[in-house]
Order: structure tokens, then C-alpha cells, then sequence
């Protein structure tokens, strides 16, 4: 976007943010899961950082109802060690 | 009121397959005694563990899927707790969206066994119509 605009020739002082953000959407919803396994240690993955943490919701785009239970099998995972309680570099 | 549980022991590494066979019984059988119905096992194998635990970096891990009154789940917990063969433990209650998927998973599981066999060697109606548990697969 920012190239864009500097290529037409008229320059901001403050450029202007007009990226469309892309909506997002809880996967759960969308895709009509309705209970979160805590035994898939991989695909509970995509909801840690690298060191192991829980993503919040703004970030993931769950939504409430499901970010609960997600954050409830992770700690169940973690509880029969398929995830790292902490850690650096996972994945 | 019997309800639907679910429960993953992890075992010691150090047992035999004879050994780690004599704890799987103890369970089943102690739910079968106590009243309980056994829907499902699974045997994942040996796995790696996200951390140590006693100092043990892999255990057996082995699931059971079970129907028993609630007030079992303490007498399983307190002898997972006393028997020194298990280093970790897991019990949990099944919703309805729970046993849905618990079924589904079954399923999927079952198809995915059946489905190499059924190539290979003619016993593919056998190893289908009972759900053994699959060691290969996930360990």
C-alpha cells in the first residue's frame, strides 16, 4: 500500500493506513467443531507461542465460548505432558 | 447416575510389554469390577514426554474410555496414585459433545487401521470388526 502510494507521485507526511484488514473468524464456528480434544497436541499448537503460552483471543480470533475451551485442553495436554508447560523454540 | 469418562495413565518407561499388559488389566479390570462398562482402549505406545517427569523423559501412555458412577473415578485416581508404575495420570468426565467426538475420533481411527490391510493381507475383516488399539500409528 505504502509503495503504492509513493509510485502516484503525491507523498503524505503522515501516510495514510487504509490496509483492509482481513476479518477474523472463529475456526471453530466456521467449521462446526463443537468440542476441543486435548489429546491433538498439534493442532492445540496453533493456539501457544514459541515459548509455550496461551494466544490471546485478539490474536487467534476465537471466540469466547471456544477460547475457554481450548485454553481448558491445553492445560489438560499439558497436564499429561503432550505440551510443554514452558519452554523456547516450540514448533 | 453412570456417566462417560475418560482416562490416559502414563506408565514407566522401564516396564516390559508383559508388565506394561499386567497394568492395563489391573485398570480394566478394576472398572470392570466396579461396576464400570469399558467402551474404548487405546494403547499409544511409548511416547516422548513435553517434560520429564521423575527424571523419565518417555512413558507408555494408554487410554480407556469408561461408563461408572462418579463416585469411581476417586477409587481409580487413589490407585493410580499408590501404584508406582504410573508416573501420571488423567481422568476425565465426557458431554455429549465429548462422546460425539469420542466416536467419530473411534471411527476415523478404525478406517485408517482397516485401510492399509485391507491391501496387504485378507485378515482385513478381522483386524476391522474388533477396534484393537494401534501401536504403530501414533508411536
Amino acid at each position: 500500500m505504502a509503495a503504492n502510494v509513493e509510485n502516484s507521485g503525491i507523498r503524505y507526511l503522515n501516510p495514510p493506513t487504509v490496509e483492509v484488514r482481513k476479518k477474523k473468524y472463529c475456526r471453530f464456528k466456521k467449521a462446526g467443531i463443537k468440542y476441543v480434544d486435548y489429546k491433538d497436541a498439534e493442532f492445540l499448537k496453533k493456539f501457544l507461542n514459541e515459548q509455550g503460552k496461551i494466544l490471546p483471543r485478539r490474536l487467534t480470533g476465537t471466540s469466547l465460548k471456544f477460547q475457554r475451551k481450548v485454553a481448558q485442553a491445553i492445560k489438560r495436554a499439558r497436564a499429561i505432558a503432550l505440551l510443554p508447560y514452558v519452554t523456547d523454540l516450540l514448533k | 447416575m453412570i456417566k462417560q469418562y475418560e482416562t490416559v495413565f502414563i506408565a514407566t518407561p522401564v516396564l516390559s510389554d508383559a508388565q506394561m499388559k499386567e497394568a492395563v488389566a489391573k485398570y480394566t479390570d478394576l472398572i470392570k469390577n466396579n461396576g464400570g462398562e469399558i467402551v474404548y482402549e487405546e494403547d499409544w505406545g511409548l511416547k516422548q514426554l513435553a517434560y520429564p517427569i521423575q527424571h523419565k523423559t518417555s512413558g507408555f501412555y494408554y487410554l480407556i474410555e469408561f461408563k461408572a458412577e462418579p463416585e469411581f473415578v476417586a477409587t481409580l485416581e487413589t490407585q493410580y496414585h499408590r501404584d508406582e508404575r504410573i508416573i501420571r495420570y488423567l481422568t476425565v468426565a465426557l458431554d455429549k459433545d465429548a462422546i460425539a467426538y469420542a466416536e467419530h475420533r473411534r471411527q476415523v481411527r478404525a478406517a485408517k487401521a482397516a485401510a492399509p490391510q485391507v491391501e496387504e493381507a485378507p485378515k482385513a475383516e478381522e483386524t476391522e470388526a474388533d477396534v484393537e488399539p494401534e501401536i504403530a500409528e501414533e508411536a
